[in-house]
């Protein structure tokens, strides 16, 4: 089995956030990138589907040297090799053809993705990595399991689940449920991940679809009106009075 | 030329994000002077899809063919894609969901097109095209301008609204033919007449704070009093605990909501759980700690032992229907 792995770099949950440049940019300054929370459960899945029954796991991240730490943290949890395309992503049409590109050319079995970066929150790269394949593509799964030649995944649904089965090759976006907790490298992984395979690619010429003119951060809330715990026919009344939502 | 909007529909019925994305398109139409075209996919009524045209939709195309049933991305995909392309698309517009996620991204590719997803308001320009969205999990916004023709947008529920805006229904029926699929659904599960807690109006929401499961029928009686627009949330720790199904977990790794009322009981307010709730029109927090974050982000509070406020926020509620 032959998987690939598509990790975006993205700053910390916790991160709070500023721009520079006149609001054109993020302020990476001091901030913490973490591998995307979402692909992050689905590499863990992936790993342990291996340990259990064989194959081979490819890191890959679209972007600068930056995102190498990303990548050995991915190793460190145990992927067997790492793929880094070197370019500066800024939209998810060019980043998806980026990685397409790399896919067509090692015939992955699987092809995994978060549900969505929490940066950018496009949910667009893996159905467009699918579109670009023409490969099927199953998105939003909260369970999965390989076996030789097919996957059989669960994603939830409006007020239920619906189980899927697919064969080789696909694309699958995965999110929570995928695996309970994000595997956490033991320092064994750590020594080995140094020894991994990090390889470089330069991208293929594509376009930008989009491009980010400016951010900017919302409005504060007005304060927050207290009301008494003895008192909650006066919260009712400001709930339908004032706020007017009940 | 046209607006091309993909409305789905749930066992036959549209929503009321629907119709706000009907809404949507009429203003993105107007500043290109063109028409709405709506798409439906599935079985719906000739009543229901004249409903599209209440809110500015100036044709409505109907693909009913039974193959198209059961939800399939590629299926989907290709025919919104032979839709946009046939009623000459400038713009498609879909709903920022769990289902067009999955179709959206393939239509953009298709039509060779520029996506913006999680747009919060009509398009400011559209020479340059420039929308803006939700960034950095809610915690920021961010301008994007597309470079392409061809414009793919999705919309976050309660982000535009509902308007009326009264056509003459013109329904045309559509074909497309079908591709083969690798992926196959073997078996659903529905649990129905829950309301999801992406559709709810007014959702009471419990963190770990309530202590224990049962605690959280304090939540489901409040939700009771509400009536139907209203159900029961939780956060990750929560879901997690299996205290509450996976399905009403709140937050940037789970879902993200947009009610005109969050009632946050027990919940601490981690930055993460805002991530999923900061699209909400009012929120009250009840909390035993005055300090917990979730009160900078609330438009009330109460401090207090939820176990002992709830039970009198529940009498208190009861009264006020009693009366209304
Ligand atoms: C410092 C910095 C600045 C950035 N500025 C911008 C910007 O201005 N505009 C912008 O659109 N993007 C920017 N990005 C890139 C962003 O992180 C994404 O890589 C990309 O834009 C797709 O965003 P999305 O929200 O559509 O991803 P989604 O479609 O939500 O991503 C879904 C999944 O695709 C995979 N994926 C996403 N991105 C990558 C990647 N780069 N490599 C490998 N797999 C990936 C992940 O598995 C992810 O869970 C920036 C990144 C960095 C590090
Ligand atoms: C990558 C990542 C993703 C995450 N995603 C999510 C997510 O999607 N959603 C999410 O919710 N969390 C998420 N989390 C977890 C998040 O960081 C918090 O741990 C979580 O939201 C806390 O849940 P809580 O408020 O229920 O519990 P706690 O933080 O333990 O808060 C309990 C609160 O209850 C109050 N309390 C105690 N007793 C009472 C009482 N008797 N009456 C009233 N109040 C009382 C306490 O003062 C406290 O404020 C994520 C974390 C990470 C690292």
């Amino acid at each position: 089995m032959k998987i690939l792995v598509c990790i975006s770099h993205v700053p910390d949950t916790t991160a709070k956030i500023a721009f520079v440049d006149n609001n054109k940019s993020y302020n990476k300054e001091g901030q913490q990138f973490i591998i995307g929370p979402n692909e992050e459960l689905a590499l863990t899945r992936a790993i342990d589907i291996k340990e259990a029954k064989g194959g081979n796991i490819t890191a890959l991240t679209v972007g600068s040297a930056e995102v190498e730490p990303t990548l050995r943290k991915a190793l460190a949890m145990g992927a067997d090799d790492a793929i880094r395309v070197n370019m500066d992503p800024k939209d998810a049409f060019n980043v998806s053809k980026q990685i397409a590109e790399v896919a067509k050319a090692n015939q992955y079995d699987v092809i995994l993705t978060g549900r969505e970066a929490i940066d950018y929150n496009g949910g667009q790269v893996g159905e467009m990595i699918a579109e670009w394949l023409i490969y099927p593509s199953v998105s939003g799964v909260n369970d999965m399991d390989l076996e030789p030649g097919k996957a059989i995944l669960k994603r939830e649904i409006d007020g239920g689940y619906e189980k899927i089965e697919c064969d080789f090759p696909l694309i699958i976006t995965g999110q929570k449920g995928i695996a309970a907790e994000p595997k956490i490298p033991a320092m064994r992984g750590i020594m080995m991940a140094r020894k991994k395979p990090l390889i470089v690619v330069e991208p293929v010429q594509s376009d930008n679809a989009t491009e980010v003119l400016e951010h900017s951060l919302p409005a504060s809330k007005a304060s927050c009106k207290m009301v008494s715990a003895d008192d909650m026919n006066e919260l009712v009344r400001l709930l339908h009075e004032e706020a007017k939502v009940i | 030329m046209s607006v091309l909007v993909y409305t789905e529909n749930w066992d036959g019925q549209f929503k009321k994000l629907s119709f706000e994305l009907i809404s949507y398109a009429s203003e993105v139409a107007k500043s290109y002077n063109t028409n709405v075209v709506a798409l439906s996919i599935g079985n719906v009524d000739e009543a229901e899809l004249s409903k599209l045209s209440q809110y500015g939709a100036d044709k409505v195309l109907n693909l009913s063919n039974a193959a198209y049933t059961e939800f399939n991305a590629e299926y989907y995909a290709k025919a919104i894609s032979e839709a946009a392309k046939s009623e000459h698309a400038q713009v498609t517009i879909f709903a920022n969901n769990i289902t067009t996620r999955a179709i959206a991204p393939r239509v953009t590719i298709k039509l060779d097109a520029g996506m913006v997803s999680g747009c919060v308001a009509a398009p400011e320009s559209i020479e340059p095209f420039v929308v803006s969205k939700k960034a950095f999990s809610g915690k920021a916004f961010a301008r994007v301008k597309i470079n392409k023709d061809n414009k793919v947008l999705s919309l976050n529920q309660n982000a535009f609204g509902i308007k009326e805006n009264v056509k003459a229904a013109n329904i045309v029926s559509f074909e497309c033919a079908l591709e083969t699929s690798k992926a196959k659904v073997v078996e659903v599960s529905k649990n129905s007449g829950k309301m999801s807690v992406l559709d709810a109006e007014i959702l009471v929401s419990g963190g770990r704070g309530l202590k224990k499961p049962e605690n959280f029928k304090l939540l489901e009686e409040a939700s009771d009093i509400l009536g139907s627009v209203a159900t029961v949330a939780c956060t990750k720790p929560v879901a997690d605990l299996e205290w509450r199904p996976h399905s009403e977990h709140v937050g940037q790794t789970g879902k993200v909501v947009a009610p005109n009322l969050y009632i946050a009981v027990g919940i601490s307010g981690a930055i993460q759980h805002l991530a999923g709730i900061t699209s909400s029109k009012v929120i009250v927090a009840i909390n035993t700690d005055k300090d917990a974050p979730i009160f900078e982000a609330s438009d009330y509070g109460v401090v207090g032992d939820a176990l002992e406020v709830m039970p009198k926020l529940n009498e208190a509620l009861k009264a006020f229907k009693a009366n209304s």
